[in-house]
């Protein structure tokens, strides 16, 4: 599974990281870090945080 | 699990397309229509207050629309769309719907998902020049109306979140901003009066006037608006007036049902329509009781409850459809939403609105954008919690700690 984030439209809303904490967390500085190609394991986590991002910049891809 | 049995979602916004999406997570694999009344597939309304009306000037309405439209899923490639035509009844009993252009449907399984529509002022005077905001439509009119040359006199009627975002996103493209409000401060009756003054105090910096405790008499003006008489005698200067003065709920074509449309459509705690058979409702109009406050059915007009409720009323309906009893574990999800204006982002968790009691935790309210956490309180138990430009990173324990703290009844 293959995670992309378009980074010209989020903003940082941090709802991702609540979704799938393993996945996405927001740093110090209050920006979104995350794990481009995470466990199969995580699919059920990715796709609640790609339903609930506000500005949908999440794509799932494979 | 059914292959054949057929569901009709109504509909085509966010609860449309996630219940769409859910009914197949939940394994229903029979046909699924959704038919929409806007000729638009399904997209995101929020930026329409935000980036996409402050997006530069130009630009046809397909090219705002691509900016917002929702990704489709692989799993909904075969969910059919009828965009354009709203249904116009529906018989219950029958299980047959009609839309407008005269195209009967039959379904096993029903998803009402029709929203709410802007409610209108019943004033006397011109059309032109008076807009709403909830349709891409109403985003492209709304934009055009404003003149790319030099600041126009804009009057928001309402003082709500959509009103409060109008003015504050207008206000940053320059054009000489007044908010009236009949009924209380900004946002009053959701974040309280508190945090209310602080942000219209916040947002009278940037030169936006609030006029509070009046109401809209007449719009001025021969064959488009020119003013606004309010019932206090004033008149405001307005080439444009936006009217964001609350909704109504798209239930119509669900009269003469027998069913409880007083305000949206009620349900059980696992969305299905009562007395209604295989149907359920979701989204903005869905009035359901939410345990983590108590057994009160309400409607919650959050970004966040179209896709909480499908998830669970399309596992309602697939195991209608299969004939079994819905799975009984109480629902009860936390609602939140978040309000970009001007430099202040809001981030609520919970329902502050049924507060009595609201606690400022962290901050100054008197300087909103060092950031501010306040919690509300319904007869000493914590039911929200406000956060005002607090890192994103605490999101999480916020949230966490507000679904921790209410006891589920
Ligand atoms: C400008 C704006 C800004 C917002 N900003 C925020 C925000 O910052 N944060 C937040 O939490 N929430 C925000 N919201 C609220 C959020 O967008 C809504 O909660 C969400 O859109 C509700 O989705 P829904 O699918 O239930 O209803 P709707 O989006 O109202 O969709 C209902 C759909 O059904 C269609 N329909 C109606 N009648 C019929 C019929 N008879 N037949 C067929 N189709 C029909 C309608 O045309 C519509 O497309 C905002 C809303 C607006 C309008
Ligand atoms: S939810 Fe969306 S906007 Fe927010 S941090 Fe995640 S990707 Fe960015």
């Amino acid at each position: 599974m293959k995670v992309i984030v378009d980074l010209a439209l989020c903003q940082d809303h941090g709802q991702c990281a609540i979704a799938a904490p393993e996945v996405f967390q927001i740093n110090d500085e209050g920006h979104l870090e995350y794990d481009a190609t995470p466990d199969e394991a995580m699919r059920e986590y990715v796709e609640e945080a790609a339903d609930v991002c506000p500005v949908q910049a999440i794509l799932v891809e494979g | 699990m059914s292959t054949a049995e057929r569901v009709v979602v109504v509909g085509a916004s966010l609860a449309g397309l996630r219940a769409a999406e859910q009914l197949r997570a939940a394994g229903h694999q029979g046909p699924i229509t959704v038919v929409g009344a806007e000729p638009h597939p399904p997209y995101n309304r929020p930026p329409l207050s935000k980036e996409v009306l402050a997006a530069p000037p130009g630009g046809a309405p397909a090219d705002l629309l691509e900016r917002v439209l929702f990704r489709r899923r692989a799993s909904t490639a075969d969910v059919e769309f009828r965009l354009g035509d709203p249904v116009a009844a529906a018989a219950l009993g029958a299980g047959t719907l009609v839309t407008e252009a005269g195209h009967t449907m039959a379904y096993d399984g029903l998803v009402v998902a029709t929203g709410l529509r802007p409610r209108r002022l019943a004033v006397p005077g011109p059309e032109t020049g008076r807009h709403v905001l909830r349709t891409v439509d109403d985003c492209h009119g709304l934009r055009a109306a404003l003149p790319p040359a030099g600041p126009a006199d804009v009057v928001v009627v309402g003082a709500g979140f959509i009103g409060c975002e109008v003015a504050a996103t207008l206000r940053t493209l320059g054009h000489r901003v007044t908010v009236v409000e009949p009924v209380g401060g900004p946002m009053a009756r959701v974040i309280g009066d508190v945090l209310s003054a602080a942000v219209q105090r916040h947002l009278e910096a940037s030169g936006i006037r609030f006029v509070l405790g009046a109401g809209v008499t007449a719009y001025v003006g021969d064959d488009r608006v020119g003013g606004v008489l309010l019932d206090t005698g004033e008149t405001l200067a307005a080439d444009v007036v936006v009217e964001a003065v609350g909704s109504v709920c798209s239930t119509e074509w669900l009269d003469g049902n027998g069913l409880d449309l007083s305000d949206g459509v009620l349900t059980d705690n696992q969305l299905r329509v009562a007395d209604a058979g295989r149907v359920v409702a979701v989204g903005d109009l869905a009035r359901f009781p939410n345990p983590l406050f108590d057994d009160v059915p309400r409607r919650v007009e959050h970004w966040s409850v179209p896709t909480d409720t499908a998830k669970r009323a399309a596992r309602t309906l697939a195991a209608l459809l299969d004939g079994e009893a819905p799975d009984p574990t109480p629902f009860a999800p936390v609602p939140s939403f978040w309000s970009d204006q001007l430099d202040l982002r809001l981030q609520s968790f919970g329902s502050p609105a049924l507060a009595d009691e609201v606690r400022v935790e962290e901050g100054d309210p008197g300087h909103l954008t060092g950031g501010v956490l306040a919690t509300y309180h319904r007869a000493g138990h914590h039911v929200g919690t406000l956060a005002v430009n607090l890192s994103p990173a605490r999101q999480r324990d916020l949230r966490n700690a507000f679904a921790g703290l209410v006891p589920i009844a």
